[in-house]
């Protein structure tokens, strides 16, 4: 299957014509667009086998996603649980593996919409926490949908921080069951996915209490509803938390429980456990712990904050080079806003993120990969620093993307407020990412507790071989470079060394005045809480530089690698450039402040910047269609493949229901009767 | 009241009435307000249903029932100045809109600013009593900003002394007016006018779209709603296709050009005037951020002193309000909206100044009024959109459900970015005119206004480019000093962009080309321009202040304000020698005191505002504090709780399981 004619939605007449205006942007072959396509991919078998799941989607009306633009919250709710059934069947039919790249393709064609994304959590919360006979008893039920789980943490009056966590798991060793129980409203169960409507059972994370003693966070399989009938069973309280801003399909739910007993056998217990007679036992150390946790970061992070960007970054370049508008030579036709320099400012920094990211993301699947393996030798080592490269890239990628999606959404005038551009509900699908799985402030704080440990770490043993134990993200700490950047010109600035001594430099100076003002606060008598939260505005400034800083190195490092693609690694590297010279843009006081750049060298920042938008710009519309995503599965008016922008958006206005007829049941009830009272008046 | 509030408000160091009179511009007029808005609150026929438990359609038909309403009510209470309908209006409509809003909005000021006496007398009285509902119809599929790009046509036909008006393409169909799918029974037209075989540029026209009697479309006429957006939901945004459609010569509005009987087109004595509307409505919209963004600063400061999250110190859960990181997101945003609600005030007083002078035909102070208003309409709707968004996640999960309200106030506000002139076009059109007052400065002329700063550009005073000039002396706690280094910041960014304007054109012939190549920096250069003048005007207010406690509070506010400023744009201060590297860590470090400075009026400060509950739409910003058991009864309402359980658990989770 040639890649154009998959992308081309079938079935819409106009799909025949390509706008000339988008046409002509693609005649510019500067480099291969499968190519690329296949490289994002990580495999040209990838890519053939994502098109083959895709297509399977493309025919059939019940997985129709434009629909559920017209929906209320609730119809969304249970087409998602259609298109949900409806692909498991799929998924048996054609015997795909259970942990397979088929579903994750599946999951992309139908952008996510579809319910129990949280059952999986839950799922692999049960194989990562439970015992083997309790992942063996647990985990072919979920498989097979006998029970639907949820996993249970956020509370009503409690996000970020677990140990604020007010539900209570009391032993009652005469019966051998655990009391579970909601003792306040704030410890109300609120925002777990799959909670509202659907759930069974609940993974409940409570405070537990045995003989008298609290024991902290643990975890318990908790049965909320009944298998006959589904109705909530004594002493639980569920439903739908309302309405929010997105999410239709999340089925987010609040959970009280009222004195609800459960087994000793319902506690998972691979940490930890308490015997019959209600003594606790520790079973070593938790810290693998987090390896569920950053596999899903690292889930959602690919599968939802990414994705977001990049869509938005095809709809809305694509819409630039068919809007026209004003003028730039009074002899032209009314020029593309894509033209203007201040729209590429806008959408080419979106576009280096949606690269910088991707490359971030493997970069982070492949630690994960180097640390995991590690961890089945018995080595724990490397578990820190996964995790801090995991919290930084969740709230980095997170913010970043949820700026870019925005960014893409305004820069497309008017019609990006209207949902049939697809925009509206890609920045609400991300927007949530920025305050669950931790709150991005409070992630920045914890990237930041690792920055001091490690930099006190290096003035604590001073000595020659100090580096050598340093994780490999913050080796630039004790780097030897200049005190001044030695860029001459602008074209210095697209050296890749130069910006990324520029970042570290920047990066550590930052990390280094933030442990000065601790180490001067607690000098001074302040206690340690006191001084970290006297210092946290910087702490997570330099928590900021030094991601910034991470993703720079690791997209530069990428783009290195790829010295047999010449013609991809030339419009890689100039959106790498231009990832870092937009963040020294941004903020050049950090680096004018110390004077590593002078002034000057900042204005030479701005000429390479603004030289590289007019030269990525000729190449936009091909770097955004190597994403490759289907018609489909970008629902947008705006920015489908063939560029037929206005007749689209024409006929899909068509399908509001409030088009339906052309009566007006509100005028005559309310506005006719004022008329009356108005004229009788006269 | 919950305690943590009670404690809140006993600590404030002033009394927040006196800044709610400040802030509605006397003592008589807040009393006026709340008379206004405690009789609504106690009139029975106002229970109105929760909009976020609503479909889109039922939503519409619940704003349509509000409008009505108010009309009836509003003739009952005598309400009918300006102030007084705005006020009765904020407080009704909360965080939504109405559908036949533009009928007041646009309609009305049109028909009086360009219609003649006698179209007056025809289509006012009507209109204000919704016999007409009309809306205001520009923006085409194909076309916004760029008027001149419209494609709908206005052909005028001698013979039977009509214009004929058409949509020519798809990209010409009339596209996001207000009211126009499915309420409005008229519609002002703006068409490109050809008479005589010529074609004479835009004007407006009244348009009949649907029968008065049965609403239904005229012929020739194709009307709809354009389908749902990000928020907007209760109003019908519609299209509009005129298919070679025939209206009157007397429904073009003639009070400036005209088209005599015989097809004789007459100019206008001058285009400026048209102008009117425009200006008004984006002054109005810098007094809309300031209010967008108080809401959300009200809801998110009162519940971060409520919220308690982790520990600063163990055992000691302290609220999320006495976090560092917590204030340095939302005192600046508070500083913020502070400084926007007198920018704001000053823009409306302007405006009626200004208006009164072409009045009595004096037109000299139109241009910078018309530049003014562009560049700050921009400059405020992009830090207050930026703002809401930024209290919406310091509420943290549940900003983002709609029980918060701040989603409803983020979705209902953004728009402004983009309607009555996308932002960037309108920091571009008020860097035009800088460029106009920076050529005539260099021609030594004597400019006057907010822009004068720039006579001092070519002595000696401002150098951009050279080193160790400045810094003199700043004094980080001196609005006048404050004031003047934002001066030399916007001074020198204008002048770069002004030298790199006439490099680029040196080199290259066309003059649209070398715009488009500093356009980047003639924005930051207005948008500095624009912070200036904020500054200036907060800076300006205070001096007006007599009450010496009141002074003193908003005095920190003001200096929160520019030195929060300076600290994100601290690259612009070092680059242009403004400042030095250790006067921005004194910057910085002042900032921090003055986040725990503000720290104890926090709540005071936004309890100022005075916004009702009903208003905020909000369960996390409630005045008496009461999140949590709000926040539970508000849940049940869902729709999805109406069953114990969900049809799709039979429908499809029970087939899923039994398959297997």
């Amino acid at each position: 299957m040639s890649s154009r004619a998959h992308r081309v939605s079938l079935g819409d007449s106009w799909s025949q014509r390509v706008h000339p205006d988008i046409e002509s942007e693609r005649r510019r072959q500067a480099f291969d667009v499968e190519r690329l396509t296949n490289l994002l991919d990580r495999g040209a078998r990838n890519t053939t086998l994502r098109r083959e799941v895709e297509s399977l989607f493309r025919s059939d009306p019940a997985f129709s996603l434009v629909n559920t633009y017209f929906m209320t919250q609730k119809e969304h709710f249970q087409a998602a649980a259609q298109k949900r059934f409806l692909l498991h069947k799929m998924a048996q039919r054609l015997n795909w593996p259970e942990d397979g790249l088929e579903i994750d393709y599946a999951r992309r064609a139908l952008s996510g919409d579809i319910i129990l994304g949280v059952h999986t959590v839950a799922t692999k919360a049960i194989i990562s926490l439970g015992s083997e006979e309790q992942i063996a008893k647990w985990v072919p039920l979920c498989k097979t949908y006998q029970i639907i789980a949820t996993y249970a943490q956020t509370e009503m009056g409690h996000g970020s921080y677990l140990q604020g966590l007010e539900t209570e798991a009391t032993y009652d060793a005469a019966t051998q069951e655990f009391v579970i129980h909601s003792p306040t409203i704030t410890a109300t169960k609120w925002w777990p996915g799959d909670l509202g409507c659907l759930a069974t059972h609940a993974i409940v994370m409570a405070q537990l209490i045995c003989s008298g003693a609290k024991r902290g966070m643990h975890a318990f399989v908790v049965p909320i509803r009944s298998p006959q009938d589904h109705t909530p069973l004594p002493g639980i309280t569920a439903g739908d938390i309302g309405p929010r801003m997105g999410l239709e399909n999340a089925d987010n739910g609040f959970l009280q429980l009222d004195h609800v007993r459960v087994p000793r056998e319902n506690m998972l217990s691979r940490f930890a456990q308490v015997l019959p007679d209600g003594t606790y036992i520790r079973c070593g150390t938790a810290q693998s712990n987090y390896l569920p946790m950053v596999v899903t970061r690292v889930d959602i992070l690919t599968s939802v904050v990414l994705p977001s960007l990049q869509k938005a970054c095809v709809i809305a370049t694509r819409y630039s080079v068919i809007r026209r508008q004003g003028r730039l030579r009074p002899s032209d036709p009314e020029a593309k806003i894509l033209d203007y320099q201040t729209q590429q400012q806008k959408l080419l920094f979106p576009l280096a993120m949606s690269y910088a990211f991707h490359f971030q993301a493997v970069s982070l699947l492949e630690f994960f990969q180097h640390a995991y393996n590690a961890v089945q030798s018995n080595d724990t080592s490397l578990l820190p620093e996964l995790h801090v490269l995991t919290t930084g890239s969740k709230a980095m990628m997170t913010d970043f993307c949820a700026y870019g999606v925005e960014l893409c959404r305004r820069a497309c005038g008017g019609h990006g407020y209207s949902k049939l551009s697809g925009l509206p509900s890609l920045a609400t699908q991300v927007v949530a990412s920025c305050t669950y799985e931790g709150e991005n402030t409070v992630l920045y704080l914890q990237v930041a507790r690792f920055l001091m440990k490690n930099y006190q770490q290096i003035w604590e043993t001073e000595g020659a071989h100090s580096q050598r134990s340093l994780p490999q993200s913050v080796q630039y700490f004790t780097m030897v470079h200049h005190d001044k950047c030695p860029a001459q010109n602008a074209s210095d600035f697209l050296l890749p060394e130069i910006y990324t001594t520029a970042w570290a430099h920047t990066a550590a100076r930052l990390v280094e005045d933030s442990a000065r003002h601790l180490q001067v606060l607690t000098q001074s008598g302040a206690d340690q809480q006191d001084a970290w939260n006297q210092t946290s505005v910087s702490l997570v400034q330099a928590a900021k530089a030094h991601c910034y800083y991470v993703t720079v190195k690791s997209f530069q490092d990428a783009v290195k690698k790829l010295d047999s693609e010449p013609a991809i690694q030339l419009v890689l590297k100039r959106l790498c450039d231009l990832f870092a010279l937009h963040g020294i843009l941004a903020d050049s006081g950090i680096f004018l402040y110390d004077g590593f750049l002078s002034g000057p060298q900042v204005d030479m920042v701005r000429t390479a910047y603004l030289d590289l938008l007019s030269l990525i710009r000729k190449d936009a519309v091909l770097l955004t269609d190597a994403f490759d995503f289907t018609d489909q599965c970008l629902n947008s008016a705006l920015g489908c493949y063939d560029g037929n922008v206005y007749e689209r958006l024409f006929q899909w206005a068509q399908m509001s229901p409030n088009n339906n007829s052309q009566e007006n049941p509100a005028y005559k009830k309310y506005i006719q009767p004022l008329i009356r009272s108005h004229g009788s008046k006269l | 009241m919950n305690p943590d509030l009670r404690r809140e408000r006993a600590a404030a160091t002033f009394n927040p009435e006196l800044i709610t009179h400040l802030l509605d511009g006397s003592p008589e007029k807040t009393r006026r307000r709340r008379e206004i808005e405690n009789k609504i609150l106690s009139d029975p026929d106002f229970q109105h249903e929760n909009h976020n438990f609503l479909t889109r359609s039922e939503r519409y038909e619940a704003a349509i029932k509000k409008s009505a309403v108010m009309v009836k009510k509003m003739r009952e209470f005598g309400i009918a100045d300006p102030d007084e309908i705005m006020w009765f209006k904020r407080l009704l409509l909360g965080n939504f809109v109405e559908p036949v809003g533009l009928n007041y909005s646009m309609f009305i000021p049109t028909l009086l600013n360009q219609g003649t006496t006698a179209q007056q007398e025809k289509w006012l009285h009507p209109s204000t009593g919704l016999q007409i509902i009309g809306t205001y119809a520009q923006t085409e599929m194909g076309h916004g900003t760029h008027l001149r790009g419209l494609e709908t046509t206005a052909t005028y036909d001698p013979k039977t002394q009509e214009f004929i008006i058409n949509s020519p393409t798809v990209t010409s169909i009339k596209w996001w007016p207000g009211g126009l799918g499915k309420t409005s029974n008229h519609a002002i037209v703006l068409a490109q006018l050809i008479t005589q075989g010529k074609c004479y540029g835009l004007h407006a026209f009244i348009v009949p779209i649907r029968e008065i009697g049965t609403h239904k479309p005229l012929p020739g006429i194709t009307v709809g709603d354009i389908g749902p957006k990000f928020g907007y939901e209760e109003m019908d945004n519609g299209y509009l296709k005129m298919d070679n459609y025939r209206i009157p010569r007397e429904n073009m509005l003639m009070k400036y050009a005209q088209v005599k009987p015989d097809g004789t087109y007459v100019k206008p004595v001058s285009n400026k005037l048209t102008y009117g509307t425009m200006v008004f409505v984006r002054s109005f919209l810098v007094g809309a951020a300031a209010q967008s963004l108080s809401k959300a600063c009200t809801i998110a400061i009162r519940y971060s002193a409520v919220r308690h999250q982790s520990e600063i110190k163990p055992g000691e859960p302290e609220p999320q309000v006495d976090f560092q990181t917590q204030q340095y997101k939302l005192f600046p945003i508070l500083a913020t909206a502070y400084a926007f609600q007198f920018v704001g005030s000053y823009m409306k007083d302007t405006y009626h100044r200004i208006n009164e002078s072409i009045g009595q035909g004096d037109l000299s102070e139109l241009p910078e009024l018309h530049a003014l208003t562009a560049g700050l309409k921009a400059f405020t709707t992009w830090t207050a959109n930026a703002g809401i968004e930024e209290c919406r996640l310091a509420c943290g999960g549940h900003g983002y459900s709609h029980c918060s309200g701040i989603p409803n106030i983020y979705v209902t506000f953004t728009p402004a970015c983009t309607f009555e002139g996308e932002n960037t076009v309108m920091m571009l059109q008020t860097a035009r005119f800088l460029m106009k007052v920076y050529d005539q400065v260099q021609s030594g002329k004597l400019v006057h206004g907010l822009v004068s700063y720039l006579n001092d550009l070519p002595s000696q005073r401002i150098q951009p480019q050279q080193v160790a000039v400045w810094p003199t002396v700043v004094d980080i706690n001196n609005p006048d000093s404050l004031t003047e280094i934002y001066k030399l910041r916007a001074a020198r960014l204008i002048d770069i962009a002004a030298k790199s304007l006439q490099g680029e054109m040196s080199h290259r012939k066309s003059k649209e080309v070398a715009w488009n190549l500093t356009s980047v920096g003639l924005v930051r250069a207005t948008d500095a321009h624009c912070h200036y003048v904020v500054v200036k005007l907060f800076a300006d207010k205070l001096l007006k202040i007599q009450d010496k406690t009141i002074q003193a509070v908003l005095r920190n506010l003001f200096l929160l304000y520019s030195l929060y400023g300076i600290s994100q744009k601290a690259g612009d201060f070092l680059q242009g020698n403004i400042m030095t590297g250790s006067q921005i860590t004194q910057v910085n470090q002042r900032v921090l005191e003055l986040l725990a400075v503000i720290r104890p009026n926090a709540v005071a400060l936004v309890d100022a505002f005075d916004y009702k509950d009903i208003t905020l739409g909000s369960v996390l910003g409630r005045y008496d504090g009461n999140v949590y058991e709000n926040l539970f009864e508000w849940a049940k309402k869902s729709p999805l709780n109406k069953t114990e359980v969900h049809e799709s658990y039979h429908k499809y989770l029970k087939p899923l399981q039994s398959k297997l």
